[in-house]
């Protein structure tokens, strides 16, 4: 079968399709412990260049190790991490081609931000001329020229997260290394600045690495994803892969939401899997191989937006089940109505709000119907 | 609404302050008493003053002050801050709590047994006593209390900061000079000053360890005491008052306008945003 496009593709650019491709940053069964603690198990990973990566997780994951490692400040128990070819083991933090803006931002505050940013480029010896031109062109990029003579203090969080950013690239690093770089900004001043990130990243071709807890963060500006979990990687794929086809329950609730529904495989015929699930009282098609027997456990997982709600019913009884509305969370954009249906079990629906005027509006207790498309859900064996 | 303090607030006030410098404005102002008796005023007149710069030997025992205090204050800030570093920066080590406990010991330990000592030991090495056993002495036990007000000040450090440092290219030692040592400061600038009055002001240490030939002041005013109280002591504490309030108002005022400043600046930034 060959490979539908899921999602939007930002690019022509997929090095990772690619085998005969050279990876830029690679962990090679990369392991790290702090005492009792397994913060990174074993593991490997291939990062090209140019890519906008994105390490995601929960606290405690790992994902934060894996970037200080290969920034220099923890030393791997064992594995090797390699750098645009160059094996990185021994080499101190303060000879290596990569930048890291901090989550602190970690702006010198005895120093202006014309200092901040001139640091790293007073270290490599650049002629003082040199320097200042450089400077004011990262100024310039950040937007920040008319406050270069300012010290950090006097500047707001966002102009702070700025001038980090500014200081970080200006020694053009092989790779910027960016830990939780949004965490400290209001919610719109966020959302404006990973645009700005992700089209500063394009624009300089630049390797981005970012490690951040947040998922909507992770999807708007990464090329990939690599979902994290107890010091191991879940799965890598494109922001759409990992939304739509999820390969495992932890990937698939951990990013948005979801409905899992626990099933048995009745039958297969061809593309077609038929399976039966008792908790919900329902029978489940769907188009896609699946790699289990039959008479097996697998979950079926759906995403509300894909489940359609209406007081009919529909034509088949495969793909759908009827329930009462419980809940009803309005949020503006979207409605989320959560269903009972039979056994306590609630299947979430998410519902555009399209029009202002709605004829016959779904309302609390109302008796109605939930189904879906057969290529809407995914099985998941894991 | 009743505005300002009230009477229990005023009279708490009046009782403290006079408890604790009813006897320094004694003293200030029988310094300047005509009169050779110390308690008998016989009008106002600077000539103690006079005849304190004829008083050599005062003015001896003060530059020996002086410069051990400033040798000692100095040697002590460089030690205590090692000493801090160690302490906040190692993490664990075999020894960790026997070290921070033994830099905390002279602390609480009795002036007297830390002189003893400090005296048994010289004694011991057969080394002659004077202005280099009072300077390290005094080294010794200031060095403690620069350790303890730099590990505050390292305490509340980022250590991203350091690291961030590293990460552009600059190495541990240059580090250290151009960004950690900048930020503790003020915590080392305090520790000096602590240390340089602690010398200034300590007796018993230095009775201990000294020799014939290095009187400090504050050894030279208590043997003139043993020997009747005269005017000229008032004076020269008055001058010691003099100097240490100067000293002190000036530091409070200059980070107290620091801080002022920086609150305003934070609140523009935060506005103009």
């Amino acid at each position: 079968m060959a490979k539908k496009p899921i999602g939007p593709v930002r690019r022509d650019f997929a090095p990772w399709d690619d085998p005969q491709a050279k990876p830029y940053i690679e962990f090679r069964n990369v392991t790290k412990t702090f005492g009792d603690f397994t913060a990174v198990d074993n593991l490997s990973l291939k990062i090209y260049e140019r890519e906008f990566f994105a390490l995601l997780g929960g606290s405690g994951c790992g994902k934060t190790t894996m970037m200080r490692m290969l920034a220099g400040f923890e030393t791997p128990n064992a594995g090797e991490i390699f750098l645009d070819g160059q094996n990185l083991a021994g080499v101190p933090p303060y000879k290596r081609p990569v930048n890291m803006m901090f989550q602190s931002y970690a702006l010198f505050p005895h120093m202006s931000v014309e200092a901040n940013v001139a640091f790293g480029l007073k270290q490599e010896g650049m002629p003082k001329d040199q320097i200042a031109a450089r400077v004011e062109e990262m100024l310039k990029l950040v937007k920040l020229q008319d406050f270069a003579k300012r010290k950090p203090h006097q500047l707001s969080g966002g102009q702070r997260q700025r001038v980090a950013l500014a200081r970080s690239l200006a020694k053009k690093p092989k790779v910027l290394l960016l830990d939780e770089p949004l965490g400290a900004l209001d919610r719109k001043l966020r959302e404006e600045t990973q645009f700005e990130l992700t089209d500063l990243q394009y624009e300089l071709g630049m390797t981005f690495l970012i490690v951040t807890h947040d998922q909507e963060e992770a999807m708007t500006m990464a090329d990939r994803i690599a979902v994290m979990d107890r010091g191991r990687i879940i799965q890598i794929a494109t922001p759409a892969e990992i939304y739509e086809l999820p390969n495992s329950r932890f990937v698939a609730d951990f990013i948005g939401d979801i409905n899992l529904m626990e099933c048995k495989v009745a039958a297969k015929e061809g593309e077609i899997c038929r399976m039966t699930s008792v908790e919900f009282g329902c029978e489940i098609e769907v188009a896609q191989p699946v790699e289990a027997g039959i008479g097996e456990t697998v979950w079926f997982a759906i995403r509300p937006e894909k489940v359609r709600i209406s007081f009919d019913e529909p034509e088949s009884r495969v793909n759908a089940v009827t329930g009462e509305v419980w809940d009803i969370a309005y949020l503006g954009d979207v409605s989320i109505y959560h269903t009972h249906i039979a056994n306590e079990q609630t299947v979430r629906a998410t519902v555009a709000n399209r029009s202002r005027v709605v004829e016959r509006p779904v309302g609390w207790d109302d008796k109605v119907w939930l189904s879906w498309d057969a290529d809407a859900g995914v099985v998941l064996t894991k | 609404m009743r505005q300002g303090p009230s009477w229990f607030n005023v009279t708490s006030l009046v009782l403290g302050f006079s408890f604790l410098y009813l006897p320094i404005v004694l003293l200030v102002i029988y310094s300047f008493n005509d009169s050779r008796l110390v308690t008998v005023w016989g009008g106002f007149s600077t000539r103690w003053y006079g005849t304190l710069l004829g008083n050599q030997q005062l003015l001896d025992a003060a530059w020996v002050t002086v410069r051990v205090a400033f040798a000692s204050a100095t040697i002590a800030t460089v030690l205590g801050t090692l000493a801090a570093l160690v302490l906040v920066r190692s993490g664990r080590f075999a020894g960790r709590s026997l070290f921070s406990g033994m830099v905390y010991a002279p602390l609480v330990m009795p002036e007297v047994i830390l002189g003893l000592s400090l005296l048994l030991l010289f004694v011991a090495i057969d080394q002659a006593r004077g202005f280099w056993t009072i300077m390290i002495a005094h080294t010794t036990f200031a060095m403690c209390y620069v350790a303890v007000v730099v590990q505050s000040r390292l305490a509340g450090f980022d250590r991203s900061l350091e690291e961030a440092a590293q990460d552009l290219g600059c190495p541990p030692a240059r580090t250290f000079l151009s960004i950690t040592l900048p930020i503790i400061l003020p915590g080392v600038v305090a520790g000096w000053m602590l240390a340089f009055t602690l010398s200034l002001d300590d007796l018993v240490i230095a009775s201990f360890t000294t020799g014939p030939e290095a009187t400090t002041l504050p050894m030279k005013i208590y043997s003139q005491v043993r020997l009747g109280v005269t005017p000229e002591i008032n004076a020269i504490c008055t001058i010691l008052v003099g100097v240490v309030t100067v000293v002190v108002v000036f530091t409070s005022l200059l980070t107290k306008r620091r801080e002022v400043r920086r609150a305003q600046d934070m609140r523009q930034a935060e506005a103009q945003a």
